[in-house]
């Protein structure tokens, strides 16, 4: 029989310019509150796995120095780079790792201090991680340049207007002033949106995310380990969808949709027996990666939740709001509680673990009726994919 | 140009972190808004690097020619571009180097206003992927000045153009009225 995997504990630093903490510090911020949840001893750990990218950041070997300063060393680390979608991929491996009787208790950790850099040098970074050669070389494609080119599709094949990318920002907005360890944590109105100045055209500065420094920790055990310690209420993984596509965006068929959020959405519901045609009545909550306004329509419509080209529309109604169809992004998403890139995907279950438990703010909590939840996270633009669902 | 910003902020930073050592000895500069320490990296790197594209040579004499190289797979008719040099449907590498007709539309496109440092000192670009007629996409940069007249779906024709300040030969996308 399959070991099934829970999580016991879960942290978040404040996402944003941290520049008041250094790189193991931020990580222990997030570690600390995760270990100290899930109130195990720390020799209980088996193994750390980090999620980090790097490169704008001193450290290149993260998972060594964090083991360090966690106090865990002697058992064995490793960092996970999926891009963007690292996190997922970190917790992927923990996951992995327990189920096939390889450990009993794994901790996750997720950082990204990006701010040790400047940003035309992260600009610089970001906009290589596609294909070095072939798009940044010779034509200096930026992050929020590969997904504009996703955007002026859409916009030109459903009528999607600039306005309507903004409503995406607008409502995670909302629920990022509402997270008290978002980057952002204000409102933002269809005004400011639409005069911020152009990054990539159709993008607008307000349609992306910002350079976030921040950390995210997931603790995670067999059941055995959990029925044995006595830990009530554990978030269980339910399954993992994953999948890539190429990293030249010229060798796609189409600029619509991210084949691998469509492919690793099916192996999840698939693998966790859920109906396709009654998803948002499934979910009561959903966090997707939204690094940019136009990533979070497309992730709609790439789940299934709605059809092709009525992704827009269903902001356009606030129907992705507490109250409408499915909320999505009650964190604040990418967009507002920041986008640390490594962390990313561990904050995005930390997050949704809160949602199951009713512990996220009143502001911002989901009516939660049946107990699931899943995370959608790429990598890149559309690189890499990983949808992750939990229950309570 | 961003180029000019780019570098004042640099050079700001510098002479801050030069002041700095005089003052306390250290590179410790405090953050503009939180006016935490900060220690400025003595150790500036500088990278660059040496890619082979022995495999690939042809693609660049082709452009030297004037010419828009793929590859092709002898056995299974794929068409590479980027051209690659063995065929990784069939794992064959048998391969020969066509001309693509450099005629097809365009796809999608994007103008970038923030640009990577090393890209600066260019003004805003305009970057698009083309499909050809030969069934392949390409990504390249889109000349044309009036930014009206791009449209997804526009008759667009390939070709070979040098690339200034750097002087070197890569392709362009033009827009066909």
């Amino acid at each position: 029989m399959e070991r099934k995997v829970g999580i016991i504990g879960v942290g978040s630093s404040r996402f944003g310019i941290r520049n008041d903490v250094n790189f193991n510090e931020l990580a222990y911020e997030s570690f600390k509150e995760a270990i100290n949840e899930a109130n195990i001893d720390l020799k209980d750990v088996s193994f750390l796995v980090v999620s980090n990218i790097g490169g704008w950041s001193s450290e290149p070997l993260p998972a060594v120095t964090i083991g360090e300063y966690l106090g865990l060393t002697g058992i064995g680390t490793l960092r996970v780079e999926a891009a963007c979608a690292s996190g997922s991929a970190a917790i992927k491996t923990a996951h992995d790792m327990i189920k096939s009787g390889e450990g009993e208790v794994v901790g996750v950790v997720g950082i990204e201090k990006m701010n040790e850099s400047t940003t035309p040098v992260v600009v610089e970074m970001i906009g290589r991680a596609g294909n070095y050669f072939w798009e940044f070389e010779n034509f200096g494609l930026t992050f929020p340049g590969y997904y504009a080119l996703y955007a002026t599709a859409y916009m030109n094949k459903y009528g999607a207007k600039e306005e309507d990318l903004c409503e995406v920002a607008i409502k995670n907005h909302y629920y990022g002033a509402r997270n008290p360890k978002a980057h952002f944590q204000k409102e933002v109105t269809l005004e400011e949106c639409m005069r911020s100045r152009y990054v990539a055209w159709p993008l607008k500065l307000y349609d992306c995310t910002p350079i976030s420094d921040g950390s995210a920790t997931v603790i995670l055990a067999s059941e055995d380990y959990i029925r044995k310690s006595g830990i009530k209420e554990p978030i269980w993984i339910k399954s993992i969808g994953y999948s890539n596509d190429t990293s030249n965006l010229s060798k796609r068929d189409n600029f619509l949709s991210l084949k691998a959020s469509v492919e690793a959405a099916e192996k999840a519901y698939k693998k966790a027996n859920i109906d396709k045609d009654k998803l948002t009545k499934i979910f009561d909550v959903i966090e997707v990666h939204d690094c940019f306004t136009i990533a979070e329509i497309l992730a709609y419509e790439d789940l299934g939740l709605f059809k092709r080209g009525e992704g827009y529309k269903v902001v356009r109604e606030k129907q992705t709001y507490i109250g409408g169809i499915i909320p999505v992004n009650l964190s604040g998403g990418l967009k507002a509680k920041g986008h640390p890139l490594g962390a990313t995907g561990v904050s995005m279950i930390a997050e949704l673990v809160k949602q199951l438990n009713y512990k996220a703010e009143k502001q911002r909590q989901a009516d939660i009726k049946n107990g699931y939840a899943l995370a959608h996270n790429v990598g890149g633009t559309g690189h890499y994919a990983y949808v992750t669902i939990l229950s309570r | 140009m961003q180029k000019i910003i780019y570098d004042e902020g640099i050079k700001k930073l510098e002479e801050f972190v030069k002041e700095s050592k005089k003052i306390l000895g250290f590179p410790i500069i405090p953050d503009q808004k939180l006016g935490t320490a900060l220690w400025v990296s003595n150790r500036e790197l500088k990278i660059n690097y040496i890619i082979s594209v022995e495999k690939i040579k042809k693609f660049f004499e082709g452009l030297s020619e004037g010419k828009i190289y793929a590859t092709k797979c002898l056995n299974c008719n794929e068409i590479y571009f980027p051209p690659q040099s063995e065929c990784s449907k069939c794992k064959n590498e048998k391969m020969e180097w066509i001309e693509l007709s450099g005629e097809g539309e365009l796809l999608t496109f994007t103008k970038i206003f923030v640009k990577p440092y090393t890209f600066s000192h260019y003004e805003d670009y305009i970057v698009g992927i083309a499909r050809l007629k030969e069934g392949i996409n390409v990504t390249a940069w889109i000349e044309e000045k009036d930014f009206e007249k791009i449209k997804v779906g526009s008759k667009i024709k390939l070709k070979v153009a040098k690339r200034f300040p750097e002087e070197y030969l890569t392709y362009v996308i033009t827009i066909i009225d």
